[in-house]
């Protein structure tokens, strides 16, 4: 899968495997550059593989701009593929459950302190945040629904989605919860998936078979792993990581035409929506239900219909940038949103992991 | 204590098991700046200071966050149960697992019970004060 991807993206830049010298693969698909480079045949002169989680992807767009500003390489390849459901791998919350489920390491640090307690990972850190969030601003289970019903009616124009039948909010909040106030709903999809992302310098992509688009600005930031250590639950990394990458970009949330944020879990766009700023802090969760996000909406998010409609394969950060990508090019089909200039995507990895990345027209 | 039988071969965290052990729930003491911190590291977050002592916590606790784990993920807990965050009076912050009848929100004070492990020291866990 990584294989097919990488050559259709290369093939739309006008590029070859043998004209890839830069490296960038996270880990949790089907192996590091190391091993994702013996296979293409690659042997990168500037390669990562940073354990950022579903947040590698927009972070390797920030690094590999570097690297490529930096001349350290020339062409860029960012890449991932996993067979999650094929394989039965996502393991702390199998749908059976049962014993064989838990084979824990007792001596890390989030062994001996946090997940000895019997918490799912990642759900369950993401309903602490959630109950924190309904706790401090008084977000409801209806506004969390907000963001599943919107992802599945994007999801219903998406011809790959996983999943395309209608939902309402009632759907959703009668599905079954399994870490309160977090319900089966609220949650991304486990599904195989991949994909290839291409960079060059601007001088190069101008002779890419498809369009280019442009990298205005990408940031990184990342709070800590274990949820005790994170102070406020509330804010996410993209309170840090979104300003800088608008600086960057010299843009503003109110220029921004089509947003992918990462919807691991619903709660984790009412906090992407208040992070990047698009609405204050504490408000994403009347924003989420003033109906901005579906389609027709005044911020078209999670136009593929996200992770927990169309496709979350353990780690869907590089989805995020391709969905940007075709919206920029015009190439999304039913699900086109007219005249994008500017497209951002922000992804997250564990519960503090946060990378912005913003697109526009080449 | 030999080393082979430093709990989890983790020398940092000994102090913390051989506490609970004897039912005590340590964290650590900067003696520079006197700011607590858990889990224990060989300096002090807070002002840099490298002297630091294990003090023995009071127990006592706010709930900063709770969520109830409807599924069953390890053969040890049965759900429904109830994970919590919860801010010692010292300052630190746990994972822990709210016991007993009474049932926490979030902003609800708590204190320390103990929950008997097999082949481990005993676990600290938290039940709702009155």
């Amino acid at each position: 899968m990584v294989a097919l991807a990488a050559r259709e993206a290369l093939d739309e830049a006008g590029l070859t495997l043998r004209d890839v010298d830069g490296l960038f693969v996270n880990y949790m698909g089907e192996g590091g550059t190391v091993q994702v480079g013996e296979y293409l045949g690659i042997g990168p002169r500037y390669s990562d593989s940073s354990d950022l989680g579903g947040a590698a992807f927009e972070a390797f767009i920030h690094h590999g701009m570097v690297a490529l500003a930096a001349e350290r390489c020339d062409v860029a390849l960012i890449c991932y593929a996993s067979r999650q459901r094929t394989k039965k791998s996502r393991r702390m919350l199998p749908p059976s459950g049962g014993s064989d489920s838990y084979a824990p390491d007792r001596t890390s640090l989030t062994d001996q302190l946090h997940t000895t307690y019997g918490i799912p990972s990642p759900i369950g850190d993401f309903a602490l945040i959630a109950a924190r969030h309904m706790h401090q601003y008084g977000t409801t289970p209806e506004q969390l629904a907000e963001v599943a019903v919107a992802a599945r009616r994007w999801a219903e124009l998406n011809p790959k989605a996983f999943m395309r039948k209608p939902i309402t909010i009632a759907d959703v909040t009668a599905s079954p919860l399994i870490a309160d106030p977090l319900r089966r709903l609220d949650c991304c999809l486990v599904t195989d998936g991949g994909g290839a992302v291409v960079m060059t310098r601007g001088d190069r992509a101008r002779d890419a078979r498809k369009k280019p688009v442009r990298v205005l600005g990408a940031a990184e930031y990342h709070g800590g792993w274990n949820p005790p250590q994170m102070g406020d639950l509330t804010v996410s990394a993209g309170s840090e990581s979104g300003p800088e990458a608008f600086a960057m970009a010299g843009v503003s949330p109110n220029d921004v035409d089509v947003f992918e944020p990462y919807d691991a879990f619903t709660i984790s766009i009412v906090m992407a929506v208040e992070d990047l700023g698009f609405c204050k802090k504490g408000e994403g969760g009347a924003f989420v239900s003033e109906g901005h996000l579906g389609p027709g909406g005044a911020l078209p998010s999670m136009t593929s219909g996200g992770g927990l409609s169309y496709c979350h394969p353990g780690a869907r950060g590089l989805l995020l940038l391709i969905e940007a990508v075709r919206q920029i090019r015009g190439e999304a089909g039913e699900r086109q949103v007219k005249d994008v200039e500017v497209a951002v995507a922000h992804g997250i990895g564990g519960c503090s992991i946060g990378s912005t990345v913003v697109l526009g027209r080449g | 204590m030999a080393e082979a039988e430093i709990p989890y071969g983790d020398a940092l965290m000994a102090p913390f098991w051989e506490g609970a052990s004897k039912r005590e729930l340590r964290v650590q003491r900067c003696l520079g700046c006197g700011e607590h911190q858990f889990y224990p590291r060989p300096f002090c977050l807070a002002c840099g200071s490298g002297s630091l002592t294990w003090i023995v916590s009071s127990g006592r606790a706010t709930v900063y966050s709770l969520t109830t784990v409807r599924r069953a993920i390890a053969p040890e807990w049965t759900p429904p149960y109830v994970v919590a965050l919860v801010d010692l009076d010292e300052g630190p912050r746990l994972t822990t697992v709210i016991v007993g009848e009474k049932p926490a929100s979030i902003g609800d004070r708590v204190r320390l019970a103990w929950r008997e492990r097999e082949g481990l020291p005993p676990l600290p866990v938290f039940e709702r004060e009155e």
